[in-house]
């Protein structure tokens, strides 16, 4: 039995280093066959004339081949730039597909087994890992040992991690022409579901969602006995499971677009952009229940299902970055800030993000409808700028890449527009708060610190104040570590819901001093 | 700041509190709120800033660093002009009304609070002075702990109370092997029934402490090189160790006003406004002992609630009104390794004819319930609650209004104070035990459903 955890260890690590080392094995190889296949007609010819000094050649690294690809392809289009003719320009990224479709030998001869042998085997790796894990069996769990983990602490092997995850969302959003061994990995379940060849972000999902499975049946070892921790985790691993990764692929399988139905305007920033509204409109029945859905999320489903649930109903329960972080990310939970000037950067940055989103779709929707004349291609580059900026460098690098520095809601908590919306909606017009019991607060700190959104949780709980603030995502950990039975989430009537209490109950001097003098 | 501890732009008058704890931070933070003019002063020597010292286990076990166990932000004392002096009180000149510090230049006072806090209690046992035997109270304590333990085969923690508790906890969150030596028949057998300190027992066997219920120490042996090696206990034998806890009780810390003019018994002599025999002088918390203890209350309260109602209600007398110390319900809570424990109003650990006491106990062993009524009128006087959270308002009301046992079972669902989802069957186990122990006939509610906290 004790040898089952260092076990299930070291074959995590050991997938982990192959899984790495896959960058530099297989070969390369870019064909005329090839060539054609993964490029448009009108640029085949073009790029087989451009390319000519690499076709045949066989590449021993993924690397060469990308950067030859990358020098050659640069170099027409900077021959253009320069002698003007910008209409000749190719803007599609071939890199990537070129690539990944030039591969040869061992990755691209083995994918099911090397897919086996990294992702399945680390994920194994994990589950033995978490599964040995001690039972607690009351509701309030411990938080053993947290802060002499390197990992959980912010030491070496936690800027190892986190240096890495950094690294993978780098290479993922800007680099995937050095990353195709990886996506191959992933062509086995995209062939199965989709019929498709797996595009970088079906490898990307399939990562992501064995990571919120595999860690959600860590959160069920280690939340053992605490039901709200249980099916909240079981929801964010369902939401994922269904709703992220097998619908979309099962509609693409029967020709509809590609649809997360839980993914919900603003997060989704794309949903009113051109082309996603043309490609609804264009599928029928079922495209229309999309466009209509979305819409109906918007504006009816998340007001009213935080108006009786608070936020929670989304970001701890269904959201898939929620899931993430819940799950994959419940060690570093405890590395957010608490401080005051934290929560000032906070509001000014995430509710800047919401009027960004904000702009930008009203900017999209008014330019659609003017036929673009309003404003031309401008929308274009917001939309780049955005993705670039909000969805990739925010969302992506700094919401997971760091988890080990600064705790699992950085997104959460600075970025997501749906967050902050739902958020105004949990502050000033919902039935949820966290009540504190009484007099009981010992201002042990175990709520705070363990609070992933930043929220000073003590600070109400010892002043036997309710907790009703924008950023809370109602995960229950305040109440779960609590030592003490003071901290319990409830939806309740509006009325009575912020409390200020000046004397503590369990103390009469003062009340009945009160009641004498009145 | 805490450099020139004299200098201060408020003119109001000068109130200077020793000790930085619970009690004495509370009190300042009243003080201020209702008189801005007032400069305050918290002198201590243990830290430069208040913290939580029911989480000094929590560090020791990882939970949490220094940093989180502080309730309030450093920039919080600057804010609110409560002005810290880290040092330590060497003597207090009650002519002069001036305090001598160890590293600082005296400082003068027009009302000086006392909150000094308390000191583990050793009594008198061969070899308790070796290194390696210690108590926990303070965060130099826990500091003392973390390197006494560094390289420790065994422990063993003497007293079965609530820091006994916590320190085995904490030894065997680093796989310390601990043996547990409680006097009593029963874990913490002089405030708990027998059934609930039973309870406490079991769960401590099953976390692998060698609990030792009736075990006594007899003496601390020396390794031969001034540090522990070993304990003999009262029937003579002898165990191996590197590491003694001491966690026999805490007196009030009142060593400073040793053969002073301020009157002491067991605390610093207070009455029921904290006011010591010397004018302008109040002692709270910890350090205090009432002449006159409040009914179905010690003279020595030694909790972090009660030293926050010290603080809060002499604030309140210093900027209002003098108002007499009124508590309302008893009630305390705890955790013992896994399992929460709550009370509220008076559960004695033995009782006559006069109280009655329904008791429910949870299949597995590991949650229970207890509540103690008066025979005659069944006003309830007290509960008890292992493993389930009860809201604090619904009892502190309930003892208040001297509702009934059965009133109170009755409206069993609004005293629930645990996480949604929990099962809450057990309202209704507790309704049968009650209608099987008294021959009553109360109405069993049915259980809600599983979505029922969606319609509360």
């Amino acid at each position: 039995m004790k040898y089952i955890k260092p076990i299930g260890l070291t074959l995590f690590l050991a997938s982990l280093v192959f899984f790495t080392s896959l960058l530099f094995l297989g070969q390369f190889r870019l064909t005329d066959a090839v060539l054609q296949e993964a490029v448009s007609e009108e640029h085949y010819p073009i790029l087989k004339e451009e390319l000519a000094p690499m076709i045949g050649e066989t590449y021993d690294y993924n690397f060469t081949f990308a950067s030859d690809f990358n020098a050659y392809f640069g170099a027409y289009n900077d021959r253009l730039r320069i002698e003007g003719q910008y209409e000749k320009v190719i803007w599609d990224d071939y890199a990537f597909s070129v690539t990944k479709a030039a591969s040869i030998g061992f990755v691209a001869d083995n994918k099911l087994l090397l897919l086996l042998l990294t992702i399945v085997a680390g994920s194994l790796g994990v589950l033995l890992y978490v599964l040995p894990t001690p039972q607690h069996k009351t509701g309030g769990l411990k938080q053993e040992g947290v802060y002499h983990s390197s990992l959980k602490s912010r030491g070496w092997v936690g800027i190892v991690v986190g240096t890495y995850l950094i690294a993978f969302y780098v290479l993922l959003y800007w680099f995937a022409e050095y990353i195709t061994n990886w996506v191959l990995l992933a062509d086995p379940v995209s062939i199965a579901l989709s019929g498709n060849q797996a595009s970088k972000w079906f490898m990307y999902g399939l990562i992501y969602t064995l990571a919120i499975l595999v860690m959600g049946v860590r959160m069920f070892r280690k939340y053992r006995g605490n039901k709200y921790q249980t099916l909240r985790t079981a929801s964010v691993m369902f939401f994922q499971l269904a709703f992220a990764f097998l619908i979309p692929e099962i509609l693409v399988l029967f020709n509809k677009p590609w649809n997360d139905f839980k993914h919900i305007w603003p997060l989704d920033y794309t949903f009113f952009f051109e082309y996603r509204v043309e490609n609804m409109l264009s599928s029928g029945a079922i495209g229309m229940f999309m466009l209509i859905w979305g819409i109906l999320l918007v504006i009816i489903g998340v007001p009213l299902m935080s108006y009786f649930y608070g936020k929670r109903w989304y970001c701890s329960w269904v959201c898939g970055c929620g899931g993430l972080a819940e799950t994959a990310g419940d060690p570093f939970r405890h590395l957010s800030t608490k401080s005051l000037k934290a929560w000032k950067i906070e509001r000014w940055m995430v509710h800047g993000v919401l009027v960004f989103a904000v702009v930008m779709t009203a900017m999209t929707i008014a330019n659609y409808f003017a036929e673009f004349t309003l404003l031309g291609d401008a929308t274009g580059v917001v939309h780049q700028w955005y993705g670039f900026l909000i969805s990739a460098a925010f969302a992506g690098v700094i919401g997971v890449g760091f988890y080990p520095f600064m705790g699992n809601r950085v997104w959460c908590r600075y970025g997501c527009p749906l967050a902050a919306y739902i958020g105004i909606v949990q502050r000033f017009k919902s039935r949820f708060r966290i009540t504190t019991n009484g007099g009981q607060c010992i201002s042990c700190g175990n709520c705070s610190t363990y609070c992933e959104m930043g929220i000073d949780v003590r600070w109400y709980a010892q002043r036997g104040q309710n907790v009703v603030r924008a950023s809370c995502v109602g995960c229950g950990i305040c109440a779960s570590v609590c030592p003490r039975g003071v901290l319990k989430l409830e939806n309740g009537p509006e009325q009575g819901r912020i409390t200020d209490i000046p004397i503590l109950t369990g103390n009469d001097s003062i009340t009945i001093h009160q009641t004498v003098r009145s | 700041m805490s450099d020139n501890p004299e200098k201060s732009t408020s003119k109001g008058r000068k109130i200077v509190i020793i000790g930085n704890g619970i009690a004495g931070v509370t009190c300042a933070r009243h003080i201020r709120k209702r008189d801005s003019a007032a400069q305050i002063f918290l002198i201590s020597g243990e830290t430069e800033h208040f913290f939580s010292r029911t989480a000094l286990m929590y560090l020791y076990m990882g939970h949490m660093k220094y940093k989180n166990i502080k309730p309030y932000e450093d920039y919080f004392w600057g804010k609110n002009r409560l002005q810290l002096v880290y040092d330590w009180v060497t003597g207090i000149d009650f002519e002069e009304k001036t305090l001598q510090l160890q590293q600082h230049d005296s400082i003068s006072y027009d009302t000086l609070i006392l909150a000094t806090g308390s000191v583990a209690n050793k009594y008198g046992w061969p070899g308790q002075d070796l290194q390696g035997v210690q108590g926990l109270y303070s965060y130099q304590d826990l500091e003392q702990m973390e390197a006494n333990t560094i390289s420790c085969k065994r422990a063993v923690v003497v007293g079965g109370g609530l820091i006994g508790i916590e320190m085995a906890e904490m030894l065997r969150s680093r796989d310390i092997p601990v043996t547990f030596l409680v006097r009593e028949e029963n874990f913490w057998g002089n405030v708990l029934p027998k059934e609930e300190a039973q309870l406490v027992n079991r769960h401590v066997l099953e976390h692998h402490i060698d609990l030792k219920l009736v075990y006594e120490l007899k003496e601390i042996l020396d390794d031969g090189t001034g540090k522990v090696g070993g304990v003999v206990t009262s029937a003579g034998e002898r165990i191996d160790c590197q590491f003694v806890g001491l966690a026999v009780g805490v007196s009030p810390n009142i060593s400073l006003f040793k053969d002073t003019p301020l009157e002491t018994n067991r605390g610093i002599l207070v009455d029921e406004y904290f006011a010591t025999n010397i004018p302008d002088i109040y002692a709270i918390g910890d350090c205090a002992e009432f002449r006159t203890p409040v009914v179905h209350r010690r003279s020595v309260e030694q909790t972090w609630y009660t030293g926050r109602m010290h603080g809060e209600t002499l604030a309140y007398s210093l900027t209002q009104k003098p108002v007499p110390y009124h508590p309302g319900a008893w009630f305390n809570s705890a955790k013992f390794l896994d399992i929460e424990y709550q009370t509220y109003g008076v559960v004695p650990a033995r009782w006559g004819d006069e109280l009655q006491s329904l008791y429910w106990e949870h299949n597995e062993g590991k949650i229970c319930f207890r509540a103690m009524f008066e025979a005659d009128t069944k006003v309830l006087t007290g509960v008890n609650a292992f493993g389930l959270r009860l809201r604090h308002d619904f009892f502190d009301k309930a003892l208040r209004n001297g509702s009934t046992i059965e009133e109170v079972l009755a409206r069993l669902d609004k005293a629930d104070f645990n996480g949604e989802f929990f099962d809450k069957g057990y309202q209704q186990d507790i309704v049968r035990a009650y209608n099987e122990q008294f021959d009553a006939s109360l109405p069993v509610h049915k259980k809600k459903g599983l979505f029922s906290f969606l319609r509360s």
